[in-house]
C-alpha cells in the first residue's frame, strides 16, 4: 500500500532528475569548461547525496515496476506473493544502490 | 438529458453509434509498458557507461560518449525514459489536479518538459557523436 506511492514519488523525483542528465550530456558536448562545472557540483558533498538518492529512487522504481509487470501478467496477487514482492523491491533497491555504488567507487575512485 | 430523449425520434443505440471509444484508450498503457520493458533493457548497460565516464575529464567522456554502441544505448534510453515520465506524469496530474484550466496548462507544460529535456539530450548526443 504504501509501497505504491513511493513508486509513484520516485517517478515524480526521476522526472526532475533527468534535468541533471540532460544537463550532463549538454556539457559533456559544450566543452571542457562546462563539463568540469558539472563535475565540480556532482563531486560536492551536496552533487553525491542528489546523485545517491536519484540511484536509489532509479533502482527502487524499476524493481517496484517489474513488481507492477508481474501483476500486468496476473501473477502474484496471493497476500504471502504480495508481501515478497514489496519486500523484495524495497531491500532489492537499496541493495543494488549500494552495490552501484561500492562499484563505482571502486572504478571511478581510482581515476 | 433527459427532456433531449424524449424528444428524439433517435434511438438510444443510433446516438451513441460512432461516438463511442476512439480505440486508442490503452495506447497510453501499452507505451508506458513498451519504455518500462526497453529500460529495463537497457539499465544495466546504461549504468555500466555511466560508471565507465567516473572521474573522466570532458575528452574522455566525449570520446566514449561519441562511440557508436555507447551513443545508440543514450538515445534509446533517453527516448524511452522521457516518452515513459510524460505518461507517468500525466497520470499523475489527472489524479490530483481537478481543476479543468490547471489540469490542462500542467499536461501541456509536461508535454513541453518531456520533449524539452529529450530533444536537448538528444542533440547533445549527437553532436558528441558527430564531433561538430
Amino acid at each position: 500500500m504504501i509501497l505504491s506511492i513511493v513508486h509513484r514519488a520516485t517517478g515524480v523525483a526521476l522526472y526532475f532528475g533527468t534535468l541533471l542528465l540532460a544537463w550532463w550530456l549538454i556539457a559533456a558536448a559544450s566543452g571542457p569548461s562546462a563539463y568540469s562545472y558539472v563535475q565540480g557540483f556532482m563531486g560536492s558533498f551536496l552533487g553525491r547525496l542528489i546523485m545517491f538518492g536519484y540511484t536509489w529512487a532509479l533502482l527502487h522504481h524499476l524493481l517496484s515496476g517489474i513488481r507492477h509487470f508481474v501483476w500486468d501478467l496476473g501473477y502474484g496477487f496471493k497476500p504471502n506473493e504480495r508481501e515478497t514482492l514489496t519486500w523484495g523491491a524495497l531491500i532489492g533497491g537499496i541493495t543494488l544502490t549500494v552495490l552501484v555504488w561500492i562499484v563505482a567507487y571502486a572504478v571511478g575512485g581510482g581515476r | 438529458m433527459s427532456d433531449a430523449r424524449a424528444k428524439s425520434m433517435r434511438t438510444p443505440l443510433g446516438r451513441v453509434r460512432n461516438l463511442g471509444a476512439a480505440h486508442s484508450g490503452t495506447s497510453d498503457f501499452w507505451r508506458q509498458r513498451i519504455t518500462a520493458v526497453a529500460m529495463t533493457l537497457l539499465i544495466v548497460p546504461v549504468v555500466v557507461v555511466v560508471i565507465m565516464l567516473l572521474g573522466r575529464n570532458q575528452a574522455g567522456a566525449a570520446q566514449i560518449l561519441g562511440s557508436l554502441p555507447i551513443a545508440l544505448i543514450m538515445l534509446l534510453f533517453v527516448i524511452a525514459s522521457c516518452w515513459h515520465m510524460k505518461i507517468g506524469m500525466q497520470v499523475v496530474i489527472e489524479d490530483y489536479v481537478h481543476s479543468e484550466p490547471l489540469k490542462l496548462v500542467a499536461i501541456m507544460a509536461n508535454n513541453f518538459f518531456a520533449v524539452t529535456v529529450a530533444l536537448a539530450s538528444i542533440y547533445a548526443l549527437i553532436k558528441l557523436s558527430t564531433g561538430v
